[in-house]
């Protein structure tokens, strides 16, 4: 459904994407995980058409986007990091533009906006200013109009973010709702537990590229199961265990003691990359 | 092309209906204090050939308006770009960069032509009747054309809204002042009436002026207005194209 071959971007002397290989199957719900300037966004951007890429090849459910970027662009939808919604107008106002914008009929855009409306638990304010809905309605706001001219494709850059966490539980089981009504979605996300929650399969970008790429499940493991966590000389230091009882022993041997947890994707990408996530 | 065309033109139609009490506030402002300043108090005395300076004044006045509130549309294009992000929502969706500045340049026009109008209600409050007939709104329609075209083409290449600020102090505000709003060019000396027939506002003046006094129209103001319409538009159509980074 997703496929690049050796995109690259930069901008200025930064290299923001270096040689991205991807391959997304359709129906799949993948996620992009990666601190701040990985290259999350600008990937998505290439692929929906926002950004212009330096080289390399990209195609969304088989649509080359340089040979046919309005076609291409027809098959996506995609919810941006920044809220770009028109708080002037109304919910209902936003998704007829937005309808409009796709060509839909009068009557496509009606039943879409209800039915969608619906969905988000946003119809009671269908005739609301949309700068009187609070952060998480916006969200909804924003997947719902992406999904309103029945994309095959959909993009979310960061859909959580700056959210509290009952109201992103919701963005989730709606991203969910999504995903098995049959819409492929690629998300960017530096949630660890978003990526976790929501993704079939996770790829670590790091610098541009993709360090590592499967299953939360299986990259997890690949560290072991079972973190310690101790506090040594002031440094926070984790430490991997196939084996629960040989990580309980080690934290009983550690001077200060520490915490015993299960491994998650943070430690993987640590283990990767020598960095955060966050 | 028309779906597309018409959602950006009706996003742009829907602000203003929502903003339309102080939007109208605001465009009658400069003209109401002109029109008392310069047309009632210092021109009362004062005579354009056989024309009061008060209907000198107010063609002048709905040619400003035209350009200046054409040219506006650049603002609400950088507010969307850098603020609200509205801009996006058009760039992932199949618009044709055609679509998008011929929808952003009539949206233009149309608050420009709105704002002539409340220009001439205020003429009328002030006793001031003319003939606003074809020729006068077709220059007036060249005039916004084309200001709102080269307004959607800088606003594509300015990077932030301070520069946008920047372009109307040192570009529309010059034109509004020297353009033959407020004085004939023609009495200029001729070096200075030269430099002056370079500015489309002054031809868009002098046109929509003869229209007012119901003068034979020349054509010349007219194919002038429709070439810089035709240059402005095709900066747009490009500027909009390389506006992705």
């Amino acid at each position: 459904m997703i496929k690049t071959e050796s995109l690259k971007k930069s901008f200025g002397r930064t290299r923001a994407l270096d040689s991205l290989d991807l391959e997304v199957p359709e129906g799949e719900l993948f996620a992009f995980l990666g601190p701040n300037g990985a290259g999350k966004t600008t990937a998505i951007r290439i692929l929906t058409g926002l950004s212009f890429k330096d080289s390399g090849k990209a195609f969304v459910a088989g649509v080359d986007i340089d040979k046919d970027p309005l076609k291409a662009k027809r098959l996506c939808g995609l919810a941006t990091q920044n809220v770009n919604l028109d708080s002037e107008l109304s919910v209902r106002e936003n998704m007829d533009i937005h309808g409009r914008l796709f060509s839909m009929s009068a009557k496509e855009r009606r039943e879409r906006t209800r039915e969608l409306l619906e969905l988000v638990e946003l119809w009671d304010r269908a005739d609301s200013l949309v700068k009187s809905l609070s952060g998480g309605l916006k969200r909804r706001l924003m997947i719902a109009r992406a999904l309103s001219h029945g994309p095959r494709l959909l993009f979310l850059d960061e859909p959580t973010v700056g959210l509290d966490p009952a109201i992103r539980r919701r963005v989730w089981s709606l991203i969910k709702t999504v995903n098995q009504k049959g819409v492929t979605v690629l998300l960017t996300t530096h949630y660890i537990e978003e990526a976790e929650f929501l993704a079939g399969r996770v790829a670590f970008i790091h610098e541009g590229r993709i360090v590592r790429e499967g299953t939360p499940g299986e990259i997890a493991l690949e560290v072991g199961k079972w973190a310690a966590d101790t506090f040594q000389d002031g440094v926070l230091k984790s430490s991997f265990f196939a084996d629960k009882r040989e990580a309980t022993e080690f934290l009983a041997a550690a001077p200060g003691g520490g915490t015993l947890r299960k491994v998650n994707l943070e430690d993987a990408f640590i283990h990767l990359t020598g960095k955060r996530v966050l | 092309m028309t779906s597309a065309f018409w959602a950006v033109y009706l996003r742009e139609i829907l602000i203003m209906k929502r903003r339309i009490l102080r939007q109208s506030a605001s465009m009658a402002v400069s003209p109401l204090l002109y029109v008392v300043a310069f047309g009632c108090a210092l021109g009362a005395a004062v005579k354009v050939g056989d024309r009061s300076y008060l209907e000198f004044l107010i063609p002048g006045l709905a040619a400003m308006a035209s350009m200046t509130q054409a040219f506006a549309i650049a603002t609400e294009i950088n507010v969307a770009r850098f603020y609200f992000f509205a801009f996006e929502e058009f760039q992932a969706a199949p618009v044709s960069p055609f679509s998008y500045v011929l929808a952003e340049t009539l949206a233009g026009v149309t608050k420009a032509l709105y704002a002539v109008l409340i220009v001439l209600i205020i003429a009328l409050l002030f006793g001031t009747r003319l003939n606003y007939g074809p020729a006068f709104w077709g220059a007036l329609l060249l005039n916004s054309f084309s200001f709102a075209a080269l307004a959607v083409a800088l606003a594509m290449l300015v990077k932030s809204h301070a520069d946008q600020s920047l372009l109307t102090a040192f570009v529309i505000t010059p034109m509004a002042f020297l353009g033959g709003t407020f004085f004939p060019v023609d009495a200029l000396p001729a070096w200075a009436s030269a430099i002056l027939r370079f500015l489309p506002l002054t031809h868009a003046a002098d046109a929509a002026r003869a229209g007012a006094f119901g003068l034979p129209p020349s054509p010349l103001p007219f194919i002038i207005l429709a070439c810089c319409s035709l240059v402005f538009f095709s900066l747009a159509l490009s500027t909009v194209k390389k506006a992705r980074n």
